[in-house]
């Protein structure tokens, strides 16, 4: 058969189901292009082929019994059984390594799995190992790894985008079907825009982070990567839902809806007729690209040729997102690291008594950007700043979530708008200025300022690297809000940029083609 | 808004617990201000009578029943920390024998 590796993860599923193709085969062509590309790509940290293997022949034992069994049997499997998963290096996985990019965790084996990784074992899927990212994934761009940077597969001398670049790349290199990221102000959306995939924010709550290096506890959410929409919700219905152990998980009901969502075009392009969409005229941001700006725009046509309408709309606050986000996050981030202490777990370096030991320890063990931010949240909360920079920051937090609340009450039933102003940016263009890096996530951290779901879809390519489209929901309108993305995947399905691989994948397979550390040096 | 001297830069990271090298502390005190000039943004709003949003979604007084549940093995955490004696994780002393 051909390359499996191209398909979509319901795809493989029916494969699998009909013992059109094994787990095993599956699992190993996925494995095989991993190890081939990591070289030029780097986009995994770990890649566990026996432990992958050996998932994928208890998946299919399972298979051939439930076909024995009869269709009753094969109907009740899980949903994702047999099919390969990536997960960012931030995920626990009993017994494996999670450095969450950081020097600072190298050589600690996480001692139990996070609720995901528990979650995506009952799902049936096979985890193949762990995937790069910015440092405590502070970054949008990946350069921030302690371990080197990802390389872009539409160009290799640009990035994936950031923090989740590794699992963006995963998927859009056909090295997993599905991936995991997390999103603190961007990291699943921006990196899914840069390397042509999809890829979702839930709403705050919705995924339980238990068993996740926490970042910013008020802002962090876990969501899917995926080739197609249908997949990203699959893998979100997989693994969203309450847990006792992270008090921030919601109870809201997960809709039956996100694990199947339509798979006709003509049904899938129908839901789009009569909707009402919103396009915050803000985020068309000074510096955006005119490229970027032109597939954004004709997004929208397509969106109003299928039926909808698209209403010139004001998130007023948007200006004060960047900033409002620049004290929270660093703020919430210098609390959560205070943990990498060198005494329980992690890098231990002595300078003779306790707080020699920290300062060694901290100072050896953490990168520039993680450095930056413990420093500028340390300062936003210390003595006589608290008022001026976290409370204030706080109080805009309000007027931000308010500009969406005013606009989801006028019944808008979900906001369009860019995910990046721009397309990959090459390496080391933004690394020496950190407020310009800060800017690629101008359109998708005001999302989770105010706790929102955010989708990025593909919808075309400029100069030849892709470009996102942002689809912005109420609170747990998920199931919803990957129906309209749907519908735009089923309107533009005859596209022509949508059959095209990334451009750089066959230098990628090429042994001789160098590190994106030396290329970026 | 306040901007941020070289001594503030060094305090800082003492609060944070950073041993920072001289080149770090140079870097950083630029970039740092820097970003402090972007934060100066935020006084063009009046929000005396705003609410400050902590968290974005409404759930309060989340309780779990009091039952008895496994806890992570001894050994598999003794297992991460740079040193051990027994069931105790060894750190310098932090009080003086007099």
């Amino acid at each position: 058969m051909a390359d499996p590796t191209r398909l979509h993860a319901h795809e493989m599923a029916a494969l699998l189901r009909a013992g059109d193709l094994s787990a095993r085969a599956l699992t190993e062509a996925h494995l095989d292009a991993a190890e081939r590309d990591n070289r030029a790509l780097h986009a995994w940290l770990t890649i566990d082929r026996a432990r992958a293997l050996e998932e994928a022949d208890a998946a299919d034992a399972r298979i051939v019994a439930a076909r024995a069994d009869g269709a009753a049997a094969l109907a009740r499997l899980p949903a994702l059984l047999g099919i390969p998963v990536a997960l960012k290096d931030l995920v626990s996985v009993a017994g494996g390594q999670c450095t969450a990019g950081s020097r600072i965790l190298e050589g600690y084996r996480s001692p139990y799995d996070a609720h995901i990784t528990e979650r995506l074992r009952e799902a049936g899927a096979v985890i193949l190992g762990k995937t790069n990212m910015d440092e405590f994934a502070m970054g949008s761009s990946t350069e921030h790894s302690a371990f080197g940077p990802t390389a872009n597969p539409w160009a290799l001398d640009r990035v994936p985008g950031g923090s989740s670049g590794g699992s963006a790349v995963a998927v859009a290199a056909f090295h997993a079907p599905l991936s995991i990221g997390t999103d603190t102000g961007g990291s699943i959306r921006q990196p899914a825009a840069l390397c042509g995939v999809v890829g979702m924010k839930p709403t705050y709550g919705r995924v339980s982070r238990y068993g996740i290096v926490a970042f910013a506890s008020s802002l962090d959410q876990i969501g899917p990567f995926a080739r197609d929409v249908r997949d990203a919700g699959a893998l979100l219905h997989a693994i969203a839902g309450r847990d006792d152990r992270d008090s921030t998980s919601s109870p809201v009901p997960v809709p039956a809806a996100l694990g199947n969502l339509p798979a006709g075009d003509d049904e899938a392009a129908a839901t789009l007729r009569g909707k009402r969409f919103g396009m915050p005229r803000e985020y068309f941001v000074a510096g955006m690209e005119p490229a970027v700006e032109a597939r954004v725009r004709e997004a929208v046509a397509a969106l109003e040729a299928a039926g909808a309408t698209v209403e010139d709309v004001s998130l007023p606050h948007t200006d004060y997102g960047l900033a409002t986000y620049y004290i929270v996050a660093p703020a919430e981030a210098s609390a959560n690291l205070a943990r990498y202490d060198g005494v329980r777990f992690g890098l231990q370096r002595r300078d003779g008594d306790v707080l020699a030991n920290y300062l060694a320890t901290r100072g050896a063990g953490f990168g520039d950007e993680v450095k930056r931010r413990v420093m500028l949240g340390t300062y936003a909360l210390s003595a006589g700043y608290y008022d001026a920079y976290y409370l204030k920051a706080q109080k805009v937090r309000t007027l931000i979530k308010g500009d969406f609340d005013a606009l989801w009450a006028q019944g808008f039933d979900a906001l369009v708008a860019p995910t990046s102003p721009t397309v990959a940016f090459p390496f080391g263009a933004r690394m020496d200025d950190p407020v310009a890096m800060y800017l690629s996530d101008a359109c998708t951290l005001p999302v989770n300022m105010a706790g929102l779901p955010g989708v990025s879809v593909p919808c075309g390519l400029a100069e030849g690297l892709p470009v996102g489209l942002q689809l912005i929901g109420a609170a747990w309108s998920e199931a919803e809000l990957l129906g309209l993305a749907r519908g735009y995947e089923a309107i533009t399905a005859g596209a022509a940029w949508r059959s095209l691989e990334p451009a750089d994948l066959a230098r990628a397979a090429d042994p001789s083609t160098p590190a994106p550390g030396a290329r970026a040096a | 808004m306040a901007s941020l001297s070289r001594t503030d830069v060094e305090h800082v990271a003492h609060l944070a617990r950073l041993g920072l090298s001289e080149a770090e502390l140079q870097v950083f005190e630029g970039q740092l201000n820097h970003i402090l000039d972007q934060y100066a943004i935020l006084a063009e709003l009046a929000t005396d009578h705003i609410a400050p949003t902590a968290q974005t979604i409404e759930l309060e007084n989340i309780l779990r029943d009091d039952v008895v549940r496994p806890s992570l093995l001894t050994a598999a955490v003794l297992a991460n920390a740079p040193a051990h004696d027994g069931e105790f994780i060894v750190v310098p002393a932090i009080l003086d024998e007099r």
